[in-house]
């Protein structure tokens, strides 16, 4: 028995050492694409499409750890700042800069950079960015200073302990101040692992290995190359004939993910929070919807359990507007979330107490209040469209689908054209200063149900500047609560995803808590 | 002749006319500008930067005044810049010109070299068990969705031979150019051949019933004379009239193709380019599609005069 287990032991070592010595250099990974990305600009967009591809092209002032499996404020470690450190009662953050750091066109990286960075996303300098979909983020830091090249120093209005994360997001790279911003949509220039080589639109994308690049001995591919391949069967097909290494992330639905496992056992595939939820938007200032008796009737019909298994066969997960456990950390636990109005488990209890608020409005199975849905024409958004027009008519509401082409979808809810919406979001960093501050503060961009609750938003930098994670934990999910239960943007579903690789591919960690910030592809290797 | 080909150029220029007016005014009864939706669907940073947009593409101009830019600018050769990908429009529709060109063409052609045959066989063995055969492939083949027989052929290459011929870079050799337009032609390729061959077929049906061709027979030719020089040429003229057709829907009218093999051409280019909304890309796509439909018809009625001499007569 105690010869077995010591042979076990060795073997465990051995295999052990053997990957981690195995590291080979070299060769091209072959990535699927979903669709062609607006632009290469990360600072600019807000999808993955741009982030995955591109993510590689820079390095951040910190980033979650690589090797973790959970994105979260405890798990940063550095990647352009070697240090940091907190004074002035949490006011001041101070960044020490690494040496010796080259953009890819052999100019010095140096702490202007990164004055010029946050000063563009701040909206500082105007005309350097076209767009800045995430300038709410940094809403609090007041000015930048450096101190030398390789200091720099943020002046925050309060202590906000979370903006390290935000730093250490995909979506937060450190731009080359002398680069012209259109050039960054075409041709970006980074410090990154991978040099940007092609970008043909709606074709392909390659990344060749920055020789210069900073950290010794990585990276260890000698290219990326992603090809756009926007319909999802000929993907599949093209994996399984192992003409890729790697999917495009989560590009995978849990039914698409378990196929391909069978028509392809080999490949390794992980199911994870895409960090995108579903929720029904409903604009409070359009009549009758300005009633809080219908939205709160609208909130009591939704059967989340339902959505879950008919879009995925039960795997998405049921939570309020931060992603809920094991992945998410802010999220509410689920004896907290029982206690959350239409969280309950008897659903049907729910819609009779909506039965009743709508009868008491003057509708009922004979006089159903008509409406229209309107969702974005893709599937992910559709489906739940149609699921939700089926829960409404529980509560005397006659929804009719109108499904919207991408463009105009995104135009009408800015415009807050809409009466009841199905909408399905991103966020790629799970923390509650992101959703907060993005999506209910009074008269942010994406507040689009125009939900303002003074006293909440109070709450809303009171848990931002809390140092205690438990506390600020519970003040959170109460606020969760109060959103939720006023119906200001009811989450219906935490969706989750697959992405599968071959496992000739090595050094991939998949997060699984978000989708959007583990795409440097600096310790990924090949063998072959 | 010269009268009939000089009041053909003329119809040619006046459709052209037309149809550029059309494009132009669809395109902007359509919902949603490409300045709105590049800044609505990520946020706005400076609204000077979007009036910057919308000036740089005269959409702040009379639909007049827009019209003649664009006309004036197409007859320099200047196709307008992109504000979605940040090139001249002429950089990002070149390189896909030939792609979509090369897979039409192997289509036509596999569609002509395999209907042609197949629809004249078919009428000289009429009622025969090849000519069954012949009928039911046809009908199943216009009754086939290219997209799903798109996938079927992609699942057979897969299961069958390991491998996945669709476009991920340029083909560096003949022969994987061929195999790498070869199917997908031969997928879309498939449904033109069997209307060719339908068409062929009936059409010979009636010309071999005709009083010349009995004659033909009883001077004496072979049967291949009669048939290939005597019935053929007479039974062509409606077959070329749906080649013409079915090249100017070649053109155009292979997204679903061009999805299903991921080949970057100029139809999938178009569909991403109407989701942006991206007016000097669509509306150079959409014209680029229109000039080749009104120049195949042109050689179409070109060659009904080289093929039927009464119709050289008359003009």
């Amino acid at each position: 028995m105690m010869r077995s287990r010591l042979w076990l032991t060795v073997a465990c070592l051995l295999a052990t050492m053997g990957t981690a010595m195995a590291q080979k250099k070299g060769g091209t990974l072959r990535v699927t694409h979903r669709d062609n990305p607006p632009s290469a600009s990360v600072l600019e967009e807000a999808t993955i499409s741009t982030i995955m591809p591109f993510m590689s092209v820079f390095n951040n002032l910190v980033v979650f750890d690589p090797a973790s499996k959970l994105n979260r404020l405890d798990r940063i470690v550095p990647d352009l700042a070697t240090s940091w450190a907190w004074s002035d009662g949490d006011r001041t953050l101070t960044f020490q800069l690494r040496d010796g750091v080259k953009w890819h066109d052999g100019k010095p990286f140096t702490s202007a950079d990164v004055k010029c960075t946050w000063d563009m996303l701040t909206g500082k300098v105007n005309g350097k960015l076209r767009k800045n979909p995430r300038k709410t983020w940094w809403f609090n830091i007041k000015d930048i200073v450096t101190n030398g090249d390789h200091e720099v120093i943020f002046h925050l209005n309060d202590p906000q302990p979370s903006i390290m994360a935000m730093f250490a997001g995909g979506f937060s790279p450190v731009y080359p101040c002398h680069v012209p911003a259109n050039e960054m949509r075409t041709h970006p220039i980074g410090t990154g692992p991978f040099k940007f080589a092609e970008f043909k639109q709606n074709e392909s994308i390659r990344l060749v290995r920055n020789p210069d690049y900073w950290k010794p001995g990585r990276p260890y591919l000698d290219a990326i190359e992603f090809t756009i391949i926007p319909n999802r069967s000929t993907m599949l097909l093209a994996m399984v004939a192992g003409k890729f290494d790697l999917t495009f992330t989560s590009d995978l639905t849990p039914e698409l993910t378990k196929s391909l496992q069978e028509q392809a056992p080999a490949t390794q595939c992980v199911l994870q929070s895409t960090g995108t939820q579903g929720n029904l938007l409903v604009n409070r200032d359009r009549a009758p919807f300005d009633n809080e008796q219908i939205r709160k009737a609208m909130v009591l019909a939704i059967d989340r359990k339902a959505f879950s298994d008919i879009l995925s066969r039960g795997t998405f997960e049921i939570g309020g507007a931060n992603l809920p456990p094991p992945e998410g950390f802010w999220g509410w636990s689920k004896e907290y979330m029982e206690t959350v109005p239409g969280y309950g488990g008897d659903v049907e209890k729910s819609r009779e107490e909506g039965r009743r608020i709508m009868k008491s409005l003057g509708y009922g199975p004979d006089n159903m209040m008509q409406l229209k849905v309107t969702t974005r024409n893709i599937p992910d958004y559709r489906d739940a469209a149609v699921i939700l027009i089926d829960h409404l008519k529980s509560i005397y509401i006659q929804g009719e689908l109108e499904p919207l082409d991408s463009s105009v979808w995104y135009a009408r809810l800015a415009r807050k054209d809409f009466s009841v919406a199905m909408n399905v979001q991103g966020t790629s960093i799970d923390d509650p200063d992101v959703q907060f501050f993005e999506n209910y503060l009074c008269g942010s961009e994406r507040n689009y149900t125009s939900y303002c609750n003074a006293d909440l938003e109070k709450l809303f930098h009171q848990q931002s500047q809390m140092k205690d994670i438990d506390a600020r934990r519970k003040l959170v999910w109460d606020i969760d609560k109060t959103l939720q239960a006023d119906g200001a943007r009811p989450v219906v579903f935490h969706a989750k995803a697959g992405t599968c690789w071959w496992p000739r591919v090595h050094g991939i960690n998949i997060a699984m808590n978000t989708i959007y910030n583990h795409w440097r592809f600096e310790d990924v290797w090949l063998d072959q | 002749m010269l009268d009939y080909i000089l009041r053909r150029i003329g119809l040619m220029v006046l459709t052209l006319f037309g149809v550029s007016v059309a494009i132009f005014l669809l395109l902007r009864i359509v919902p949603g500008n490409i300045a709105d939706i590049l800044f609505d669907s990520a946020g706005l940073v400076d609204p000077a930067e979007k009036q910057q947009i919308i000036t740089d593409l005269g959409l702040d101009q009379p639909l007049v005044t827009q019209y003649v830019h664009w006309i004036a600018g197409l007859a320099h050769g200047d196709l307008g810049y992109s504000y979605v990908s940040e090139k001249p429009v002429l950089d990002e529709v070149l390189p896909r010109i030939p792609i979509t060109a090369k897979l039409a063409g192997l289509a036509l052609l596999f569609a002509v070299c395999t209907g042609v045959p197949f629809g004249v066989i078919s009428a000289v063995r009429q009622n025969s068990w090849l000519d069954y055969v012949l009928r039911v492939i046809s009908l199943a083949a216009l009754s086939m969705p290219s997209f799903w027989l798109g996938l079927l052929v992609l699942m057979g290459f897969v299961n069958w031979f390991g491998i996945l011929p669709i476009y991920d870079k340029a083909p560096a050799t003949w022969g994987a150019a061929i195999l790498m337009f070869g199917v997908p032609a031969a997928t879309v390729g498939f449904r033109s051949s069997a209307l060719i061959m339908r068409l062929t077929r009936s059409s010979m049906l009636e010309v071999l019933r005709q009083d010349y061709v009995r004659t033909a027979r009883s001077k004496g030719l072979s049967e291949p004379a009669v048939t290939f020089i005597h019935a053929l040429r007479n039974a062509v003229l409606p077959v070329i009239t749906t080649i013409g057709i079915e090249t100017a829907f070649l053109f155009g009218g292979l997204i679903v193709t061009e999805t299903v093999f991921n080949i970057p051409g100029v139809a999938r280019f178009l569909v991403e380019a109407i989701r942006w909304r991206d007016y000097p890309m669509v509306q150079n796509l959409v014209m680029f599609i229109a000039i080749v439909v009104v120049l195949v018809n042109l050689i179409v009625d070109l060659a009904y005069m080289f093929v039927d001499p009464r119709i050289r007569l008359r003009a």
